[in-house]
């Protein structure tokens, strides 16, 4: 049994893996619960489809793909403000028809004969591939996110239980919003490049989805959240070890199934008390 | 109230007119509430009693005229307003009272803890401090939001409707309070639709779209005034003393 256990990390590719799980299983799990309490979950999955041209179009000219992603996320940003204020379509509408837009152009660029072969650790990740400085930068992204929220964790409780008082209590709302937006748009940007375009989402929102049906106050949440996250996270490499399969869809099933488990555990729990 | 002076202490407005990108949805507002004296503020839906309060917390500028507020008036706010589905406990709700003294990086500390008990024991909750909030019934929910304004500390208190909904016990104790703190020297203006429990307080301002009148409640609480705020739905009742006067029942959202 303890050799089933150990195997995996005999290779330092898993072990580079398991690092990446941990970083950005603590920091997806921790920013999630933000996310959800915020009720940004679809325009994180927006922002994080909305920046594949700009990774593509990295790949095509050999920029840096953070370089690509940061530009697509700008590009993203300037075209939902832009949309958005169209009167005959609403902010989620606005959403809707600029992220579709970029993630075709983005399959559109991908589908040239000079894409390279990439492409695919693009839309699903490669997490045993990270290198060295990709874990470079999942810590100091992990370091940058935790060490914000942690500094800005009564703000983002005072606004987010009560926005409309938040102003008489010295908290401005708007400063809350765009520090939070900053804040999940470079999760997505480092996250995505080991996790991938499709798969980011599952690590910011599953977890804390899943700590939500089981705890009670914030501070569990988050630490629930991010033990789900990096449970899951080695789960999902137990599995792509063993099983032969995508690591990051393995994380990404196994972050699901942990969601579907509480849920369970929820129910069950209901159940009993009534 | 022509005239009405601007003062360093309580809140005041002269000539005040609000509005909503270019339109303005309350004119003409003068009046001013100084420290120790409870005005209720009246008014139909859409009147213009949360633009008010939303002018005088500073989350809306006025288009013409002049606000005065301390820098962070205690704001108690109608339960909806809040994320019911938050979760956090009554404490910790108390508790977000003291931010507004401490330096956007700090978190409250011990003492601020033992100040948000104490102000969920003034409104008679101590005991359900660690209850979830969303999980307490709405006179609860509105003591909890008392006791934040309480750990606040502020010198002017502005709660919107915190009458609607409460049980009998609630009311009285939410009441009893806010005599107790003007009485401490605060300004409390509160938001109602109760022209009965108006007649107790010292100053009435009336709004419907604009200021119709503001002074003590002998001179604005008449059949006229009345009428002139809330339009022809006003309904008068034979009461011991003289009229009484009832608006149509409803809640602001």
């Amino acid at each position: 049994m303890l050799g089933w256990l150990l195997d995996p990390w005999a290779d330092p590719i898993n072990v580079r893996a398991l690092v990446e799980v941990l970083l950005l299983g603590a920091t997806g799990g921790a920013l999630g619960c933000w996310i959800l309490f915020y009720r940004l979950a679809y325009s994180a999955e927006s922002l994080a489809h909305a920046l594949l041209p700009g990774l593509v179009l990295a790949a095509l000219t050999g920029a840096p793909l953070l370089l690509g992603g940061a530009a697509g996320l700008v590009v993203a940003a300037v075209g939902v403000a832009v949309a958005g204020r169209t009167p005959a379509i609403g902010s989620d509408t606005a959403v809707a028809v600029v992220v579709t837009a970029l993630l075709g152009l983005g399959a559109l660029l991908a589908l040239s004969p000079d894409t390279p072969a990439r492409l695919q650790e693009l839309l699903f990740g490669d997490v045993l591939g990270v290198g060295g400085a990709d874990l470079a930068l999942a810590g100091a992204l992990a370091a940058v996110v935790l060490g914000a929220l942690a500094l800005l964790h009564q703000a983002l409780l005072v606004v987010g239980f009560d926005r409309a008082s938040a102003s008489a209590l010295g908290r401005s709302p708007l400063a809350v919003d765009v520090a939070l937006g900053v804040l999940v748009a470079l999760a997505i940007l480092v996250a995505v490049q080991g996790l991938g375009n499709l798969l980011v989402v599952a690590v910011l929102v599953a977890p804390a989805a899943a700590a939500r049906q089981v705890t009670r106050r914030v501070p569990a949440m988050m630490a629930a959240a991010v033990a789900i996250a990096i449970a899951a996270g080695v789960a999902g490499l137990y599995a792509s070890y063993y099983l032969d399969t995508a690591a990051g869809a393995s994380i990404a099933a196994a972050l699901v199934l942990a969601y579907a488990a509480a849920h369970v555990a929820r129910a069950a729990g209901r159940a009993r008390g009534s | 109230m022509p005239g009405a002076a601007v003062t360093a202490a309580g809140v005041a407005c002269r000539g005040v007119t609000l509005a909503y990108g270019a339109r303005p949805v309350l004119r003409d507002v003068t009046f001013a509430v100084g420290p120790g004296e409870r005005a209720a503020v009246l008014g139909p839906n859409g009147g213009g009693k949360t633009t008010l309060f939303r002018a005088l917390t500073r989350e809306l500028e006025p288009l013409a005229g002049e606000v005065r507020v301390p820098a962070r008036p205690g704001v108690v706010p109608q339960t909806e307003r809040s994320r019911l589905d938050f979760p956090v406990s009554a404490l910790d709700v108390a508790l977000m009272g003291a931010v507004s003294r401490l330096p956007w990086w700090r978190r409250p500390g011990r003492a601020d803890r033992e100040r948000a008990r104490a102000a969920l024991a003034r409104v008679g909750l101590d005991a359900q401090a660690d209850e979830t909030f969303g999980g307490l019934s709405g006179g609860q929910r509105q003591r909890v939001l008392l006791a934040r304004a309480l750990v606040q500390d502020a010198p002017v208190l502005l709660l919107d409707e915190p009458f609607s909904g409460l049980d009998t016990r609630s009311a009285e104790l939410v009441m009893a309070l806010l005599d107790q703190l003007a009485a401490e020297g605060r300004a409390v203006l509160v938001a109602t639709h109760d022209v009965e429990q108006a007649r107790a307080w010292d100053l009435v301002l009336c709004l419907n779209g604009a200021q119709v009148a503001f002074g003590p409640p002998e001179e604005t609480l008449t059949l006229p005034v009345l009428e002139r705020t809330y339009g022809a739905a006003i309904v008068e009742l034979p009461g011991p003393g003289g009229q009484a006067v009832m608006p149509p029942h409803h809640h602001d959202h």
